[in-house]
């Protein structure tokens, strides 16, 4: 098991009912920890339509994680 | 050359201040309001959210791009976060060179690549009541009909 803390924004933050949180997975990737986390919270976006970030660094999927990583799931972005 | 997050209301005049540059010849400058419809939909506000970090760091890397691409002196940009109302100004991009053409072209490719690529999210509230997340809506919401392709909206 590894400990992760996971960050959410927008409409992900909306569907959590929380900015953040701290769990334990056997998730080897953020892809797997998502496709885990999707159906517990009703997260209505698929993953194909998400990047994730790493420690603050956008990660190509299915990005690797590893004990104490920082992962956000980026939804699709709408800046400007 | 910065990218900033911000959730002070953008101060455009001193923003543009600090483009000045004794061999620049133009300067382009874009600003980016909150209007007041979307899609045929009334809006009512819009509220901005960035996952802060990331989105400095990205939008810097947008800036240094423009600066190895074009043949520029100066380059700034700062996007609002918050709950933003009609007419307030959500984004600001300023550039400055020698001659107007790689002033305009920066710009821009600035405000494009910022849109296309930097962690900010857009909720519009619509003056009917209901909201929704730009961009983010699946099968079985109104909003793209669940096509997954949603181009950037606005200005």
């Amino acid at each position: 098991m590894k400990s992760i803390t996971v960050k959410y924004f927008a409409i992900l933050r909306e569907q959590r009912g929380e900015a953040e949180e701290s769990l334990n997975t056997d998730a080897p990737d953020a892809q797997t920890l998502y496709e885990e986390l999707q159906p517990q919270h009703g997260f209505t976006l698929p993953v194909d339509r998400l990047r994730a970030a790493v420690n603050g660094e956008f990660q190509p999927w299915p990005a690797p994680l590893n004990e104490g990583d920082e992962v956000v799931f980026i939804p699709p972005v709408a800046g400007g | 050359m910065q990218f900033k997050i911000t959730a002070q209301t953008i101060a455009a005049g001193e923003l543009a201040n600090t483009l000045h540059h004794e061999q620049a010849g133009a300067c382009a400058t874009f600003e980016g309001w909150v209007r007041n419809h979307n899609e045929g939909q009334s809006v009512a506000s819009l509220e901005y959210e960035a996952y802060a970090e990331l989105a400095e760091a990205e939008g810097n890397r947008i800036l240094a791009g423009a600066r190895d691409k074009f043949e520029l002196l100066a380059a700034e940009a700062v996007h609002r976060v918050g709950h933003l109302k009609i007419g307030d100004m959500a984004v600001w991009v300023g550039v400055a060179s020698a001659h107007r053409g790689p002033a305009f072209d920066a710009c821009r490719f600035i405000i494009d690549e910022l849109k296309a690529r930097v962690p900010i999210w857009k909720k519009e509230h619509y003056v009917a009541g209901a909201s929704a997340w730009i961009n983010c809506a699946t099968k079985g919401d109104f909003a793209d009909g669940g096509t997954g392709v949603s181009a950037p909206r606005g200005d």
